[in-house]
This record gives C-alpha cells, sequence and structure tokens, in this order.
C-alpha cells in the first residue's frame, strides 16, 4: 500500500512540476518582456524594474530563474493582472469557490436524480423504463451545454421571465465576500433581509445548476445502470433469492452496496467534465467564476492572468483526479490498475 | 476535491434540490432593496473624468460622484449654476469671478471622513490640478488631461485666485468665448481639496482617482472590473434628499445581453442599445425608449503622420472609394443623418450648402496610381470594439469598408483590441485609418473641431488623424476671439473648406442617441451634453 501512495505522489508532483514549467514558459512565449509577463507590473521607472528584475532573478540562468519562480508560486506571489492591477492570488481565489459552489450543487443534484433512476433502468433491464430512460440519457448526454444553456434562458427568462438570466444574486444585495460560495456567505452575514437574499440566489443558481445538472445525471444514470446490471446476475444475489429474501430486501442489501461500491470512484472521476461543463455555463449566465474571469482575460491578452489562471484550474484538475484516483484503489483494491468508466 | 468537500457541505442543503424547482415561483421583486440597476457597457478608466475623455469613464463619475461649477440644462443647452451660485464675466472677458454655494457636504465613506463642506480651495486644487504642470498631484495616475490639453484650456488660464472662502476668480491670457461651456462639461468636476492632503500625508495619492469623494448624489462604494460599480446614497446631498438608495452599474459588455437583461428586470436601465435591437425595445410596452438627435460624429480618419496617408491626395482617394450612404443604411439602420463635417446639423454653426464626396471608385483607382499606390497595397483599419452611438457597430463598417477597398485594389486588414489597449495603440500612432467618433461635451462648435483635429490634440490622444496644421490651428483659434455667432460661423465654414481639400478624417455620420428603461422609472433624461445622470431618477 505505501508504494502504491508513493507512486500517486511521485505521479502528482511530476505532473505538477510540468504544468509549473509550462506556465513558466508562457511567460517567454507570451509577446512582451517575460518580467512583465510574469509581474504584470509596467516598469516604467528603471529603478523599480532593476528591483523586479532582482526579485525574480532575470540576470541568472534559467534554471535558478525557475527555482525562483516556483518559490515565488509557493509563497502566494502570483504576479498582478494587467488589467485590473489586483494581485492574482487574490482574483483567482475570489472567483474558484464561485465556480466550485456551482460544480458541487449541480453534482449533488445529479447524484439525487441520476442514481435513483440508474437503478430504476437497471432493475428493470431490457424493459420499456429502460429503454426510455437510456434513450434519455442519450439526448442528455449528448446536448451541447452551451446549446442547453442558451435555450434555457430564451425559455425560462426572456419568454416566461421566471429566472434571471446573469450572475449569483441580484447586485442590490451587497452579499460580503468571505467563503466565496455565496449561500454560506448569505447565511454567515447580518444583512437586514437575509431570507430574500437567499431566495433570490437560488433563483440565479437554478438555471446555471439545472444546465450542468442535465449532462451530469445523464452520466450518472448511464454508470450506475451498468453497474447494476452487472451486479444482477452475481451468484450471491441469486443465492439471496435462493434464501428466500424479498426482492425488496436483496435490493437494500445486496445490490445497492455492491452496484455503488465499484462506481461511485468512477463518478468522481468525471469531476473533469463537470468542472469544464462549469466554466462553460459560467460564460453564457455571467457567472463570476473562474471560467468566466479566464475568458475575459484572454479577450483582454492579460498574459499573467492567462498563465497563473490556467496553472491554477490545471492544478485543480490533476489534484482532483489523481486524489480520486488513489481514493478509489484504496477503498477497492481488487480493482484494477487504470479502470476507466463505462458509459 | 469537489467530490468529498460536497460530502461535508451537504449537511447543511438537504432540501436543495426541492429549493431549486420552488424558488421559481417563490421569488417577490418587493423584496429587492430599495437602487436602480444601470447595465453599463464597459469598464471606466478610474474615477476621475478629468483624466480620461472616455464616456464610459464620465458616465460613471461626472453626474453621479461629483459636481461641478455649472451645468448644462439639458433641454436648452443653456449654462446654469450648480457649485457656483453666480458668476460676472469682466468687460475685457479676461476675468471671471464665481460666487461659490455655501454648506454643501462633501461625502462621507469608510475612507474618509470631511470636516469641512466645500469651499474655494477645493475650486482652487481641481482647476490646479490639471492646469499646472507642476502641482502636486499633476503628476498622479498618469498625469495626461485629455480634455483640458486638447482644447489647450491649461495655456488659456493665466491665473486662479481665492477672494474669499466663498468666492474664486479666475483669469484668462486671452477672451474665450466658449470658455464657461467648458467648466460645465463632464470633465469639469470639483474634487475635494481635503481628501487630497489626506491622501498625500499618507503617500496614497493615486487613490484620490480610483476612491472618489465628490458632492454628487452618490458616493462610491465598491467596483470590481468586468462585474459592478456599486455606489449608495449621499444623504446629505445639496440639491434633493429623493436619490435612489443605492445605484448600481452592472457591467454587461454585449449590448444584447443588455437588452435581455433589461427585459428581465435585472436592470432598470441600459446604455446605448444597439440599433438592430431598438425595435424589440419599442414593441414591449413596459419599457421606454427616448430618442434625440445627438451631438456627435462618427468618422473614418487616416493616420497622416504615416506614409502613404500623409498624402492628401491618397486620403481624397481612400474618401472616394466608399459609399456613405450604404455604410449609414447597413450599420445605423436609418438613425443617423449623413455627416458631411465635422458639426452635426443641430449646432448653431452647420453648414448647410456644403457638399459631400461622392461615391467614385473608378476616380478613387485613378488618384491612387497617380500617387504611386500599385493595386495589391495592403493597410489596416482599426474598428474599435465597443459599440457607441456615432458608430454602433464599428466591425461591421471595417468589413464593409474593406470590400469597397478591394474593389480599388487595396487590401484591408481589421484590427481590434480591448477597449482601454485599443485606445491606447491608437494614442501611439499604430494605426494605418480608425473607425472611431466624438460625442460632444457641449454645444459649442470649438467642442469638434478643436479636439478632434488640432496640434494640441495629439498628445493629448483625441487627434485619432495624427493631423497637424498651423492654417487650421491659426482659424480654430482666431474664431474664439469672437462672440459675434455670425463671424465665429464664418471662421468655421473656412476651416470646413479647409478640412474639404485635406480629409485627414472622412466624417461619416450623425446618430440619433437613444436610452432605453423601464417605465417605472421617472426622471431618466437624455443630456445631450455628454454623461448619464442617476441623481433625478425615480423609481416606482
Amino acid at each position: 500500500m505505501f508504494r502504491f501512495v508513493l507512486r500517486h505522489f511521485n505521479l502528482y508532483v511530476l505532473t505538477l512540476l510540468v504544468l509549473c514549467i509550462f506556465s513558466f514558459w508562457l511567460a517567454y512565449l507570451f509577446p512582451g518582456d517575460p518580467l512583465v509577463n510574469l509581474t504584470g507590473l509596467t516598469l516604467n521607472d528603471p529603478a523599480d524594474y532593476q528591483a523586479m528584475a532582482q526579485k525574480y532573478h532575470m540576470d541568472s540562468g534559467i534554471l535558478v530563474q525557475f527555482w525562483h519562480y516556483l518559490v515565488l508560486l509557493w509563497d502566494g506571489d502570483w504576479g498582478f493582472s494587467f488589467s485590473s492591477g489586483l494581485p492574482l492570488y487574490q482574483e483567482i481565489f475570489d472567483s474558484l469557490p464561485a465556480t466550485v459552489e456551482l460544480s458541487t450543487y449541480a453534482l449533488l443534484l445529479s447524484l439525487l436524480i441520476g442514481i435513483p433512476l440508474g437503478f430504476l433502468a437497471g432493475l428493470r433491464h431490457h424493459r420499456t423504463t429502460d429503454n426510455a430512460l437510456l434513450a434519455a440519457s442519450v439526448v442528455g448526454y449528448s446536448t451541447p451545454v452551451f446549446w442547453l444553456a442558451l435555450l434555457m434562458i430564451l425559455l425560462f427568462s426572456l419568454q416566461l421571465g421566471w429566472f434571471p438570466l446573469s450572475g449569483r444574486i441580484s447586485l442590490l444585495f451587497d452579499v460580503p465576500h468571505d467563503t466565496g460560495f455565496i449561500l454560506v456567505d448569505i447565511w454567515l452575514s447580518d444583512m437586514p433581509n437575509k431570507g430574500a437574499a437567499m431566495i433570490n440566489a437560488v433563483q440565479h443558481m437554478v438555471m446555471p445548476v439545472l444546465s450542468i445538472t442535465i449532462v451530469t445525471t445523464a452520466i450518472v444514470l448511464r454508470l450506475t445502470r451498468r453497474a447494476v446490471v452487472e451486479v444482477m446476475p452475481k451468484e450471491y444475489v441469486q443465492a439471496a433469492y435462493a434464501r428466500g429474501l424479498s426482492k425488496h430486501q436483496v435490493i437494500l442489501r445486496h445490490v445497492v452496496r455492491n452496484a455503488m461500491l465499484p462506481i461511485l470512484p468512477l463518478l468522481a472521476m468525471q469531476s473533469t467534465i463537470l468542472l469544464t461543463n462549469a466554466m462553460i455555463v459560467e460564460v453564457i449566465y455571467s457567472w463570476p467564476g473562474i471560467g468566466n474571469w479566464l475568458i475575459q482575460a484572454i479577450y483582454q491578452r492579460d498574459y499573467p492572468a492567462i498563465r497563473a489562471g490556467m496553472l491554477a484550474v490545471s492544478t485543480l484538475v490533476v489534484s482532483l483526479t489523481i486524489f480520486i484516483d488513489l481514493l478509489a484503489r484504496i477503498i477497492d483494491p481488487t480493482r484494477e490498475r487504470g479502470a476507466r468508466a463505462k458509459i | 476535491m469537489t467530490f468529498s468537500a460536497s460530502g461535508n457541505r451537504c449537511g447543511g442543503l438537504p432540501g436543495l434540490a426541492l429549493l431549486l424547482l420552488l424558488a421559481g415561483c417563490m421569488g417577490n421583486p418587493d423584496d429587492l432593496p430599495d437602487g436602480v440597476v444601470y447595465c453599463s457597457e464597459g469598464n471606466p478608466n478610474g474615477f476621475n473624468p478629468q483624466l480620461d475623455a472616455s464616456g464610459t469613464t464620465s458616465d460613471a463619475s461626472s453626474h453621479q460622484i461629483y459636481d461641478r461649477l455649472m451645468d448644462f440644462d439639458p433641454q436648452s443647452g443653456r449654462v446654469v449654476p450648480a457649485l457656483a451660485s453666480s458668476w460676472l464675466v469682466s468687460e475685457d472677458g479676461l476675468t471671471y469671478t464665481f460666487q461659490l454655494r455655501k454648506g454643501v457636504a462633501f461625502h462621507q465613506t469608510p475612507y474618509f471622513t470631511p470636516t469641512r463642506s466645500f469651499n474655494a480651495d477645493d475650486v482652487l486644487f481641481s482647476i490646479n490640478r490639471w492646469r499646472q504642470a507642476d502641482h502636486p498631484y499633476h503628476n498622479v495616475s498618469g498625469g495626461t488631461y485629455p480634455y483640458f490639453t486638447s482644447l489647450g484650456l491649461n495655456n488659456i488660464i493665466t491665473d486662479v485666485r481665492r477672494v474669499n472662502g466663498y468666492r474664486v476668480e479666475l483669469t484668462l491670457s486671452r477672451p474665450d468665448s466658449s470658455f464657461l461651456a467648458n467648466l460645465a462639461t463632464d470633465f469639469s468636476v470639483i474634487l475635494s481639496a481635503e481628501y487630497a492632503n489626506q491622501l498625500a500625508q499618507q503617500g496614497e495619492k493615486s487613490r484620490l482617482d480610483t476612491f472618489p469623494i465628490g458632492t454628487g448624489p452618490f458616493k462610491f462604494v465598491d467596483y470590481k472590473k468586468d462585474r459592478f460599480i456599486r455606489y449608495a446614497k449621499h444623504p446629505e446631498y445639496w440639491r434633493h434628499d429623493r436619490a435612489p438608495q443605492n445605484l448600481i452599474y452592472d457591467i454587461t459588455t454585449s449590448s444584447s445581453l443588455r437588452v435581455a437583461k433589461l427585459m428581465t428586470g435585472e436592470c432598470d436601465a441600459m446604455a446605448l442599445p444597439a440599433h438592430s435591437e431598438l425595435p424589440t425595445i419599442e414593441q414591449r410596452e413596459y419599457l421606454v425608449l427616448d430618442e434625440k438627435p445627438g451631438l456627435n460624429v462618427g468618422f473614418w480618419a487616416f493616420n497622416t503622420a504615416r506614409p502613404p496617408f500623409d498624402n492628401p491626395k491618397v486620403r481624397q482617394a481612400l474618401a472616394l472609394a466608399i459609399d456613405k450612404n450604404t455604410l449609414l443604411e447597413a450599420v445605423y439602420f436609418g438613425s443617423a443623418v449623413n455627416a458631411k463635417s465635422l458639426l452635426p446639423p443641430s449646432s448653431w454653426a452647420y453648414q448647410e450648402g456644403l457638399t459631400d464626396t461622392s461615391y467614385n471608385p473608378v476616380l478613387a483607382r485613378r488618384l491612387l496610381e497617380e500617387n504611386g499606390i500599385e493595386p495589391g497595397f495592403s493597410m489596416n483599419i482599426w474598428a474599435m470594439p465597443v459599440e457607441r452611438a456615432y458608430n454602433p457597430n464599428a466591425r461591421k463598417m471595417a468589413e464593409l469598408i474593406q470590400g469597397y477597398l478591394r474593389q480599388v485594389g487595396i487590401e484591408a486588414n481589421i484590427v481590434s483590441y480591448e477597449w482601454s489597449t485599443f485606445r491606447q495603440r491608437l494614442k501611439q500612432g499604430l494605426h494605418d485609418s480608425v473607425l472611431i467618433g466624438w460625442s460632444a461635451d457641449n454645444g459649442d462648435p470649438d467642442n469638434f473641431y478643436r479636439p478632434l483635429l488640432s496640434c494640441n490634440a495629439i498628445n493629448s490622444g483625441t487627434n485619432r488623424a495624427m493631423w497637424c496644421s498651423q492654417q487650421y490651428d491659426a482659424l480654430i483659434n482666431d474664431a474664439l476671439q469672437h462672440t459675434d455667432p455670425d463671424q465665429r460661423r464664418a471662421i468655421y465654414w473656412q476651416a470646413n473648406a479647409l478640412l474639404k481639400q485635406e480629409m485627414p478624417l472622412v466624417p461619416l455620420a450623425h446618430a440619433f442617441r437613444y436610452q432605453a428603461y423601464h417605465r417605472s422609472l421617472q426622471g431618466l433624461v437624455i443630456n445631450p451634453f455628454g454623461a448619464i445622470r442617476f441623481g433625478e431618477v425615480e423609481k416606482d
């Protein structure tokens, strides 16, 4: 087991190193002075320039530069944004929670809907219910998320006027930034109209969350269905029936546990798709998350922001993937190495 | 991480799914805090309009945060008292004496608490900051004052003197018939000298322009780039007490998204509806669309500092190569009039009988060949990335012009950047030609002729043609010496003839100004002289 954890740890460190090298290299690839691309400061004063060049060890060899770049990254000194002039570390950690929040609610909702439906389909394998659910999931799975989001805006915002189409909350509510999770922030704040703010925030959340949920639910449903179908013909299920347990008891005691065990890590593996979808949806619903922030940075040619944003997002994705993979192997050591979801 | 974190957090959200489904029916708009949300079109460059001539910056600060010595009456265009309750002009037109209003309170915010009300020191500070190059605040936040330097105001004023606490005397080097109007523009705002002193002691001078203090109806609360600007009511505003409690600028760069937000009620008013979207707004009964002929001009300027555009013949050829009427229809959808000169028809100095450049590609081609421009010559057209009343879709216009230029054997590339980058590079003169325009800040003709094409305006970054002519400068300077409108008009007409010959820019259109808002909003008046005003607005 120790060797196993060590191997994952090595993989993690190496991947992060490659990402750091790439982000460092970007500063040289982007047009302009690499020092300006690293710091995000326009250094007109020669004295300032010298000081910064010294801080980043620009006159030393490339390896020394890279080492000091790593040290600064570790210290949270990620440079400044060209366009806002604010520290990138702060900007990124202001917008990242919004994305995580959106993805979390979407994932929860997909699990709540997808797992029961998946069981239903799996238990009624090759019957009408199964086919209908399977067909619906194909539609959900193959719908492009940006198109779905636009369609929902057209229908629910512009035609029916049920939901607002942009942002996290009406800007008239001044929610103090604390954790970055809007519902938690409202809860913790001492605003006079907490209830109204909460309802308003939830209203803003419905459409973005649903847009992501529809796609993710389809994946969850198909994964669950596949697992149930695989568990049902197993000997221990047949044995349970033979012992005289009712269908209800068999499902609860044997099928649920045995089907869930292998699929939970696989479900969590979908977090990459989830995050990607969340970033697309953010742009459409003007959700102030990292996806929206990165798009703005690219549009404004904010090179330091693109560099740091890319590093932050890919680090998050790599961490998630490796952590979950490790967790999956610890929970279920019998699982084959490199097993991936079949949907 | 998402997964495990959600596992911990979901304890507090068991009914989330249900809540999500119900929320649609539960919303009650009455629960929203009192305030007005305005969907604006972009990020301001700071909160001091002295430093920036862009409409976005003055929209965000001029009439919300600040006051001026005088204002324009939006109906009549006349100069009316504001912070100066009255003024006196000497016989020779060289000395202006202003009597200041008493008991006008500055904003009290978490970052500044005023100990005194507005007085002569604030006027002295505000004017001297842009006037005197050795003023301690002159070089703060970039130190460029495009409006004042493009008009040469820093050279006209020779002295600003404090007579007593509430009386200020300004002396000019020569009479200027547009002087009062210049002090009433969006840019001539009054800052707090006390706040500036406090910041100087703390060594944080640049905060003066990013955390502003003024006497206007709203005080600054918060600004998040690309997202919002938040203002709160100034409870001791000197004019009245009926301003909305909150004012929010919801920064939305896409015009279709602004219209969508206006329709869903997320915004109460919106900036610059695109001309193609006007019918959508008109169809809806709960929305109001106001229209007024605008004091603006959209044009195509050539960088006369770069060959071959330094040759007037080449510029004339290019002007002949485009069909202005088609451009007008395709881009403005009939909501603009053809521009023959810099001045719109509503100006008193407008020249009725001026002939327009006609569309003549054959002649254009011949002129180009005579001046050594071979077929296959390549140039760039810079199209501004934002919508403005004077040019609602520069990109589309650039594409059309590209087509016309191809017919005369010129390959045009369209260039665009994010707005602040765009203007920065434009100021450096990196363009061949640019599609941009100008909205006047006051009704005076000088406000078109001087900032757009005078030599001084090259440095201040409003002369997009980089064109400098001593003859032209002499003409427009001469015009200001006369107070008789007929004499001034005659001089401006001479300038028109000169421009026709030199063609540093091709005037394209004078657009109508539109403003869209919810019917529940009362008192939002189109200000033909620049920035939007929310102080007088009331929401039912």
